[in-house]
């Protein structure tokens, strides 16, 4: 379970977290909607302990990681796994090495069974006969298959994403989408997304939060959000310049 | 009064005495005369310091601890010194062949042609070697270095790294550095014998100088302190370049165009770094 409470995060004279408190069930799928510039990549970049907020905690597995040192961060972090925005592969080692690299790094295994997690990884994301590439020979698409395996490899049990759908053509959104619940189906993994794709957020999420002036504006399941009189909310989903949320 | 006591007295009464004469808008006079891009400017140079000796301290620090990057520091001391070599080798013959020419034309006119070996050399083991091969890897491997890590900072690869729980500073600084900082005081080696090479065969084809008098010149005159002097400014040399290309990459800001700024700026950095503090370790150890 994640929680998070009275989260503040200012940059300068910036304020772009004002007070965000939510808590996400375990093994659901949460998903963050917000306008461009809302503040829902910084707020990922506080989950994942990146950086730090300027007050407020926020608990992953029961302890709140605002206060743990380096060392004890990194322990948690061998539970999360991140999907970054563009992938965020290592560009000098291969597809292969990129899945490889958490798991050499976190489990003493021959190199027989790290080969065999690999596989298993890029099998379920289709690109097993890319494994020799490197990411600068791949599409956009195939880089964030490829980082959805690397997040995968050492079976986290918390997975954040990063926008995941951003930029790509509606088949290969709807195959990260097939994706992403498959590889949620297969465990009790919590997911936590970040994106403001209407359509693919209504889909596959269990809960909708919506951050709006550095707060949680409205929150509810997606069933909720068709049938909500949140004015904001209406005007996220119908995509519409009229109505509270305005841009400068 | 002893005159001690009226030194400590009298001295800093009257120091305080101008002081007042000074006067205090004076000196708000003056604070308002400097340009506010001086101040910009100090504040900026207080930084980029900073940020050095923090990553120097952050590096000394991850060099203790395991696990150990063996194999990262294996790549970097393959790229920063394998690699390096042929480049070595060929800057370093031809400046020991010019510098031989240029030598042999001063000495020729006191007719101490005998002494051009040894001067070939101490130049070269005191000051060319390790000078021109620190520039050497300024331009082929620092600049390569801050446009690889400031990529990987502007890609989320760091941001990756972290939250996979690997230490950047760890696994991306200390093989680095570490590797530059040991192979340069070798490239200069290698600089300076090639040199010295390139130097007999000028001097001795060319010139006609008697390859014995050049060979006996360099073993009565030229030390083994002459060759720690060169190999210590090379050491220092190494660990100045490689914490200037890693912290200019590793704290990019800016896009594409910020890696194109600090990669020139990294390149410009050290190699003046290299000239001045070439100077201030000569003149120490002179
Ligand atoms: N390191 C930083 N320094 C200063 N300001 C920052 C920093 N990171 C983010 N901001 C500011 O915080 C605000 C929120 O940024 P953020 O990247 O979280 O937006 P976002 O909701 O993820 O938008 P998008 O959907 O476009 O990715 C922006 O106005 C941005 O300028
Ligand atoms: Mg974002």
């Amino acid at each position: 379970m994640i929680v998070l409470e009275d989260v503040h995060k200012t940059y300068g004279r910036q304020k772009v977290l004002d007070g965000i408190s939510f808590r996400i069930r375990e093994g659901s799928v949460t998903t963050v909607i917000g306008t461009s510039g809302s503040g829902k990549s910084v707020l990922l970049r506080q989950m994942i302990g990146l950086e730090k907020p300027d007050s407020g905690t926020i608990l992953i597995k029961g302890e709140n990681i605002v206060n743990l040192s380096s060392r004890e961060l990194n322990r948690i972090r061998r539970h999360i796994g991140v999907l970054f925005q563009e992938g965020a592969l290592f560009d000098s080692l291969t597809v292969k090495e990129n899945v490889a690299f958490p798991v050499r790094e976190h489990l003493k295994l021959t190199e027989k069974q790290v080969q065999e997690i690999v596989d298993v990884r890029l099998t379920q994301v289709g690109l097993r006969e890319h494994q020799d590439k490197l990411p600068a020979e791949l599409s956009g698409g195939m880089r964030k298959r490829v980082g959805l395996a690397r997040a995968l490899a050492l079976d986290p049990a918390i997975v954040f994403f990063d926008e995941p759908t951003t930029g790509l053509d509606p088949i290969t959104r709807d195959v990260i989408y097939r994706l992403i619940e498959k590889t949620h189906a297969e465990d009790s993994r919590t997911y936590v997304l970040v994106s403001h794709d209407v359509g693919g957020v209504l889909r596959i999420s269990d809960e909708v939060m919506m951050l709006r002036d550095g707060k949680i504006g409205w929150s509810g399941t997606p069933d909720e959000i068709r049938s909500t009189s949140d004015e904001a909310v209406r005007q996220f989903f119908t995509g519409s310049v009229n109505g509270p949320i305005r841009i400068e | 009064m002893s005159e001690r006591a009226f030194a400590t007295v009298y001295g800093p009464a009257c120091m305080y005495g101008s002081l007042s004469r000074i006067g205090l808008l004076n000196v708000l006079r003056f604070l308002g005369s400097i340009p506010l891009g001086t101040v910009e400017a100090l504040r900026f140079f207080v930084e980029e310091v900073g940020r050095m000796i923090v990553l120097l301290g952050l590096s000394a620090v991850w060099l203790l601890r395991p696990p150990f990057r063996g194999r990262e520091f294996v790549r970097q001391l393959d790229f920063a010194g394998a690699q390096s070599v042929l480049l070595i080798v060929l800057t370093g013959t031809f400046t020991g062949m010019v510098f031989t020419l240029q030598t042999y034309n001063g000495m020729h006119r006191y007719g101490a042609e005998a002494m051009v070996g040894a001067t070939v050399a101490l130049g070269l083991t005191r000051e060319l070697g390790p000078v021109l091969s620190a520039l050497m890897v300024v331009a082929r491997v620092g600049s390569a270095m801050t446009a690889e890590l400031g990529t990987m900072r502007n890609t989320q690869q760091i941001d990756a790294l972290t939250s996979m729980a690997v230490e950047p500073v760890q696994y991306l600084v200390v093989p680095r550095i570490f590797a530059v900082t040991l192979v340069l005081p070798l490239l200069a080696l290698i600089f300076s014998f090639t040199g010295m090479v390139g130097a007999y065969f000028i001097a001795s084809g060319w010139l006609g100088i008697d390859p014995a008098s050049f060979m006996s010149g360099i073993r009565n005159y030229l030390g083994p302190e002459d060759i720690t002097h060169g190999m210590i400014k090379a050491v220092v040399f190494g660990l100045m370049v490689s914490l200037v290309a890693c912290a200019k990459g590793y704290y990019v800001t800016g896009g594409a165009r910020g890696i194109g700024v600090a990669t020139t700026r990294s390149v410009v950095l050290s190699s003046v770094l290299v000239l001045v503090s070439d100077y201030v370790m000569t003149s120490l150890m002179f």
